[in-house]
């Protein structure tokens, strides 16, 4: 496995991106979940590729199979049928402590709804993907820092998530999802628990970090949160439905600029 | 994930819930103190019995003479006249294992000094007899082979006997009067107390040449008892082979009939009083290790608690890549660290108990190292064993389904 993926935190800061290299081959996947009698088809042959620098909204109704098939690609979940390259690694091949260790290091995943351990600080909650690395101590904590001053939240590393407003908190998921230094960033909703500015606000970050060259995937029923993406794939009833680059872009920065600002707490 | 940030983590959740956790370690706590302190108590009177019958001699055998039965009518102890000095020589002479053995007699008698008087019983015998009883003296020396053969009117006294005619005075070198005969004390015994096997205050006892109470006090020749030390503790048994053939031989008894003399072996004694003190050790300690098991199932009970209330954790730690390896080590760690924990304080407490009960009832109770480090490996064991299943549990969470429990 390669150390050092071409899309590490390290790479970000270079001004040139390989936009050739392909992170995602996803192939024919299917997905059937046996509920008691039933099946449930959640995937009907899906085909895709995500390339290396790319900024994908993955949207639909729900039931419309965008979620299994977001935890397919974060390797939470495996596909009843087809393949999943992720750089060249057939990750259906690979056993649970393998997609552990994919897990750990080439996603970084941020939720819904946060998900940050409670009662434990903004650091050590970004620290934690690092716990199982086997980093030595001094190169978490330098990792962390880091991966927190990539978001803004420098000054409240000492915080507990309850004493952080909700985009702080999301903030420091993409902090601990950032800390390993992944190929890939997968957002599952990231912008639902928030307010619109403060959803802009996360989008801000996600396109700067995509500036920099990371491969975002994001999940969202939003139109407004996908016009920030490059590209947005529909889903409906388990297949794509349509695939096509966003057209006028919209930069996050220059909206919230135009936005009425509010008072934060 | 290394070991340090595991029981990091390990103690952090225990903090989280102090109550609980405390609550869950008292279980242990209690069952550990409990096995400590009952097992003490069990060593300690195993120790206390077998010094006492240490306290009787060393590899002591007692024969006796007595218990025959003549035409239905069963007599007791020392109502024959067969046993004589010279089956004690040919003991000597031909039983291997037989190193020592002290011949002797017994009557009870009114003994004078001065103003006071006290009934007292009068056992003669040779010198050989403080070894083979490990007797030692407070003051002066025993009588000497010489005064046994000269059947001199010497005495060695014991404990309850200088008490009572002596108090303040050292009786060595003073006169007493046995019966009518004067006697010079030679020696007096330190005090050996009860004894456990005749149930009689060993120290209430003069001790005069064979000799001098067979020929001027009572007027027998027949011996009532034999004092036999054999070669060593596992030698007893083959001793008391030896001299129940060498006597059955010397007293012409046929097969089949009755022994006219009784062989007392103390090993066995001891090993039966051992035997009786590990079944009351194995009761007590069995007992107390229930409550232990009921610690164990409070353990398990938690851990199971914990894993629900933190499947969203658990959840977490999944999806950023801890393997489902290291999130049962982390569980099982918790319950580990909480089990030890509570050994550790539980030792304590079964120590504390221990001198306590010893304190106050005056028990003799024994705290080995081996009872400690037992239940401290019993402590940890019952972590690995009850936190095996609900770390186990929290290992093959589905991560996805964890991550959005409420």
């Amino acid at each position: 496995m390669n150390p050092q993926p071409a899309n590490s935190l390290t790479a970000l800061s270079a001004p040139e991106h390989n936009h050739d290299v392909i992170v995602i081959q996803v192939r024919d996947i299917h997905k059937i979940y046996q509920l008691g009698e039933t099946q449930v088809h959640a995937l009907r042959g899906v085909t895709l590729e995500i390339r290396h620098g790319e900024f994908v909204a993955i949207m639909g109704a729900s039931g419309s199979g965008k979620s299994t098939f977001m935890n397919i690609l974060g390797c939470l979940d495996k596909p009843s049928s087809g393949q999943y390259l992720l750089e060249g690694t057939d990750v259906s091949l690979l056993d649970k402590k393998q997609l552990a260790g994919i897990r750990n290091r080439k996603i970084g995943f941020v939720f819904q709804g946060f998900n940050l351990l409670a009662r434990t600080t903004a650091l050590e909650n970004t620290e934690l993907p690092t716990l199982y690395a086997r980093i030595d101590k001094e190169e978490r904590r330098r990792r962390a820092v880091e991966a927190l001053k990539m978001v803004g939240l420098e000054d409240r590393m000492d915080h507990f998530p309850s004493q952080l407003s909700g985009g702080q908190q999301q903030r420091v998921a993409i902090a601990r999802a950032l800390v390993n230094r992944p190929s890939i960033l997968l957002a599952d909703e990231p912008t639902g628990n928030l307010d619109s500015r403060t959803s802009v606000e996360v989008m801000e970050i996600f396109q700067s970090l995509n500036d920099k060259g990371l491969t975002v995937i994001l999940v969202t029923h939003e139109h407004d949160i996908a016009q920030f993406t490059k590209r947005s794939i529909v889903f409906r009833d388990g297949k794509i439905r349509r695939d096509e680059p966003i057209p006028h872009r919209a930069r996050a920065a220059e909206v919230l600029k135009a936005m009425p600002s509010i008072e934060e707490d | 994930m290394e070991l340090l940030a595991t029981l990091r983590i390990a103690f952090r959740a225990l903090a989280r819930n102090k109550m609980r956790s405390v609550l869950t370690m008292l279980g242990i706590i209690i069952g550990v103190g409990a096995v400590i302190a009952m097992v003490g108590i069990g060593q300690g009177a195993d120790q206390t019995m077998q010094r006492q019958i240490a306290n009787l001699g060393s590899n002591m055998l007692f024969v006796s003479s007595g218990s025959v039965n003549r035409g239905g009518i069963r007599l007791g102890w020392g109502a024959t006249k067969t046993l004589v000095r010279d089956d004690v020589t040919a003991m000597l002479k031909e039983c291997p294992a037989v190193v020592a053995a002290a011949p002797g007699t017994q009557t009870t008698a009114q003994v004078v000094y001065g103003n006071d008087n006290w009934g007292t019983r009068i056992t003669g015998t040779t010198p050989e007899y403080f070894d083979i009883r490990t007797w030692a003296f407070q003051g002066g020396a025993s009588f000497t082979q010489d005064d046994v053969t000269n059947a001199a009117n010497v005495a060695v006294i014991g404990e309850t006997v200088r008490k009572n005619l002596f108090a303040a005075t050292d009786p060595v070198g003073k006169t007493i009067r046995i019966g009518n005969l004067p006697f010079m004390v030679v020696g007096v015994l330190v005090a050996k107390g009860q004894s456990p096997a005749m149930n009689e205050d060993q120290d209430d006892t003069i001790i005069v040449p064979l000799t001098t109470l067979q020929k001027k006090i009572t007027g027998q020749t027949w011996l009532r008892f034999v004092m036999v030390s054999a070669r060593s503790r596992s030698a007893s048994y083959a001793a008391q082979q030896q001299i129940e053939g060498l006597l059955r031989d010397r007293h012409r008894i046929r097969e089949g009939q009755d022994n006219d003399f009784t062989v007392r072996n103390l090993a066995d004694l001891a090993d039966l009083a051992s035997e009786a003190s590990k079944v009351m050790t194995a009761l007590l300690g069995s007992i107390a290790g229930v409550s232990l098991l009921v610690g164990g199932i409070g353990i398990m009970n938690i851990m199971l608690v914990s894993v629900t209330e933190r499947t969203r954790e658990i959840g977490i730690r999944l999806a950023v890549g801890a393997t489902e390896g290291e999130v049962q080590r982390q569980f099982l760690i918790e319950a580990v660290v909480m089990s030890l924990i509570g050994g550790a304080v539980g030792i304590v407490v079964g120590v504390g108990a221990s001198l306590l009960i010893a304190a106050t009832a005056g028990w003799p109770i024994l705290v080995s190292s081996s009872a400690i480090t037992g239940a401290a490996a019993i402590a940890m064991a019952i972590g690995i064993f009850f936190g095996y299943y609900p770390a186990q549990k929290a290992a093959r969470l589905d991560p996805i389904e964890a991550l959005r429990y409420e």
